[in-house]
């Protein structure tokens, strides 16, 4: 660090120095606005006891806290925290490659906050699996252990997630850079984000995919209408309307709560924006459906819709795909921002359905309720600490480095 | 760091071990007759187990074997515990069950299948888990606890200590440690109704085989494990449909890494057509812009 900051220093006469950076960053570490908000006052008890909780896990073992058993093996930490986490996470490779490879200068507003967003949501939804590892101090044996299971389809995904993470890291630097007030600094990073883009949709497109993919040895466990050989490719496509829909959802939000932050311009053009976001999530939804459709037409499983099972599989590809999908399509036709939203979070309430009837409850079916897997309110209160984790780390980036905020002039940007 | 040192000295230890069967083996040659000796000796043939279930009395000496082999606490020796039907736990390696079938009260033994191709094997991403080429498939504590295996077992074998800060991985090792010095597995040896044989998988198949031609009124003729899931080391002859004494018999025939193979097949493609593909989009978009702001087209 120190010796990169001070060669930058020397070759272009910069005149922050070493010491004004950490005396900068110690000066931003304390809050800013408001302490006592109804959010603090709610999720703060939430962390504490969450992050109580985690000790607990650590010190006593997984059984202490969690409802996960011999037939259950993965419970929510994997079937929520990463399935979905990680689906939610997927509007950042979708964006990045609509700005950064189709040049669509339309939606570079939001594609910092999205990008940010994306980083966050694996450090720690992704970073989940450390609480869910009953060996977590091995946790490194995939990196530089002495045997390697290179063929097993987590191995990939642990190396997938470690370097995506620096490709989202890449990317989201020039905020950090600016941020800190280093200019060519900025410069040499923002010369990597193409690169960084490229490997980040490639690592995107195989971990999003590999994420279903690790159920593909759990044939014969998960029932026969979400069972197919196609998991990794309806994951994937199913990443991408996500977490488009994630990026209408926080932006609605964040539109809110930081809108001080949004000039007059990139306000005026934000439906604009959420117009074609509507579009693209009509678009891959219909491709899902459609997969999903022929996939159900060719495995012959017409006797099994009339079955428990068979509603909610209804209930999930009509009610929280079909549905979501046309609401997608009339709300960009007609403009109507309020219809986006209320798809946007079907959309997302169905994906969470989705992850989760694979990963828990369509899995191992014919166990009666009293033997299933539940998750304890232990594993609930982790999960939730880091939801607000999450969020607090994204409000404290947003009000300090320019997401939503236009770059510093001197950043500006040439295309 | 202690750890790694303490990894790297076991691997040193497992190439020791490694050599020490090839001299146990050259000296078994010796004692022809000996039906496990020979293939250690080849290393070549996986061993397995065949499991007669007409010839099972139920007596659970290889319930107790097991557990006093491998310091497992000491099953209940009740005979009521066979009134319900028990699952192999992170404390019980392998147990009988008794079913009541067309043909009367059938035992069964469970443990695990040692696969050919497993399915845990190919989950574990740090090769705790690994196909020994004894046959036996074993657990090493370079584990992580993740449970991908446990997912991936088509027989839903390995056990989790969830209950432990320091949780292990359990399930049957078909005594590997015994394997590697041609000796039999305890449960093997325990049996007193010679209802389990050891071999290789080749023999054992030959011998069910002859058994089932023998005497065919007896068996059904189907060798549980022969194709199911690619041929599993533990191999069962059963004188009702295997339905009726708890196995699944919907698995199919093809190993359980083939399913996740088409995925990982793509991975190198993904990998090196994709970024191709991209940077080269990336290009075109680029031209165009420049194209269209010589052009003083409007402003991007
Ligand atoms: S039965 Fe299960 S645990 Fe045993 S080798 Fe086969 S896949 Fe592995
Ligand atoms: S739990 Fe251990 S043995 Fe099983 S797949 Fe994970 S790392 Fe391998």
């Amino acid at each position: 660090m120190n010796t990169v900051e001070s060669t930058a220093v020397a070759a272009t006469g910069e005149t922050k120095s070493f010491k004004d950076i950490v005396a900068f960053i110690r000066s931003e570490l304390k809050p800013k606005g408001k302490i006592f908000t109804p959010f603090n006052i709610i999720s703060a008890p939430i962390i504490l006891l969450g992050a109580f909780l985690v000790v607990y896990r650590l010190v006593k073992g997984l059984g202490a806290v969690t409802n996960l058993s011999q037939d259950f093996p993965w419970g929510i930490w994997i079937g929520f925290d990463v399935m979905v986490g990680v689906a939610f996470a997927g509007g950042a490779y979708v964006l990045t490659f609509v700005v950064y490879v189709l040049r669509s200068e339309k939606y570079h507003s939001i594609i910092r906050a999205t990008v940010l967003n994306g980083l966050l949501a694996y450090m720690f939804y992704a970073g989940a699996i450390f609480l869910d590892l009953g060996r977590w101090w091995n946790i490194t044996n995939p990196l530089f252990g002495n045997k390697f299971g290179a063929n097993s389809v987590l191995f990939l995904i642990a190396w997938h997630f470690l370097l995506y993470m620096i490709a989202e890291f890449v990317e989201f630097s020039p905020a950090i850079a600016e941020w800190l007030g280093l200019k060519n600094i900025r410069k040499f990073l923002g010369s990597l984000t193409l690169g960084a883009v490229v490997v980040g949709i490639a690592l995107s497109t195989l971990h999003q995919s590999g994420l279903g993919a690790l159920f593909m040895m759990a044939k014969g466990k998960i029932h026969p209408l979400w069972y197919t050989e196609f998991i990794p490719v309806l994951f994937f496509v199913s990443s991408i309307f996500a977490g488009l829909s994630m990026v209408i959802f926080e932006g609605s939000i964040s539109h809110r709560v930081f809108s001080d932050q949004i000039d007059h311009e990139d306000h005026a053009s934000y439906n604009g924006i959420i117009i074609g976001l509507s579009k693209g999530c009509a678009v891959a939804m219909f491709v899902y459906f459609f997969a999903q459709l022929l996939i159900f037409i060719h495995g012959w499983h017409w006797s099994l819709l009339n079955t428990p099972m068979g509603y909610w599989y209804l209930a999930e590809m009509i009610g929280l795909v079909a549905i979501p999908c046309f609401m997608f399509l009339q709300g960009a036709r007609y403009g109507n921002i309020l219809l986006i939203r209320i798809a946007a979070i079907l959309t997302l309430i169905g994906i969470i359905i989705n992850r989760l009837n694979i990963s828990i409850i369509a899995y191992k079916w014919w166990i009666p309720l009293s033997e299933r897997y539940i998750p304890s309110w232990m594993e609930i209160v982790i999960t939730l600490a880091i939801i607000f984790t999450e969020v607090w780390a994204f409000r404290w980036i947003v009000n300090r480095m320019p997401v939503f905020r236009k770059p510093p002039e001197w950043a500006k940007e040439k295309h | 760091m202690g750890i790694d040192r303490r990894t790297f000295l076991k691997g040193l230890g497992t190439g020791v071990a490694a050599a020490a069967p090839a001299g146990v083996a050259a000296g078994s040659l010796l004692l022809p007759g000996k039906v496990g000796a020979k293939a250690a000796a080849e290393n070549r043939e996986f061993m397995g187990v065949l499991v007669d279930t007409t010839r099972c009395v139920g007596c659970r000496s290889c319930e107790m074997a097991c557990a006093d082999a491998h310091n497992l606490p000491m099953p209940n020796g009740d005979a009521s515990v066979l009134d319900k039907k028990r699952d192999t736990s992170e404390t019980q390696w392998t147990l009988i069950n008794r079913y009541k079938t067309e043909k009367g009260e059938v035992f069964a033994k469970k443990q695990c299948m040692h696969c050919n191709q497993p399915g845990c094997v190919a989950a574990c991403l740090v090769k705790a888990m690994e196909k020994k080429k004894e046959g036996a498939v074993t657990w090493d504590d370079n584990c992580m606890g993740c449970r991908f295996c446990m997912v991936s077992c088509p027989f839903d074998i390995p056990k989790f200590e969830y209950g432990s800060a320091v949780p292990k991985i359990q399930k049957c090792s078909l005594c590997w440690e015994k394997l590697q010095k041609g000796e039999k597995p305890t449960c093997v040896e325990a049996c007193p109704a010679e209802a389990l044989t050891f071999g290789t998988r080749r023999e054992l198949i030959e011998e069910a085989n002859r058994r089932i031609y023998r005497d065919s009124g007896k068996y059904i003729s189907h060798i549980y494990g022969e194709h199911e899931v690619g041929g599993t080391g533990y191999l069962y002859l059963s004188s009702v449909p295997f339905e009726q004494i708890g196995f699944r018999t919907d698995l199919g025939t093809i190993a359980y890494p083939e399913y996740s193979k088409g995925f990982l097949y793509s991975v190198p493609i993904v990998l090196l057509l994709w970024p191709a593909l991209l940077v080269g989009v990336s290009t075109l978009t680029k031209r165009e812009g420049e194209v269209r702001s010589k052009e003083g087209g409007e402003k991007r």
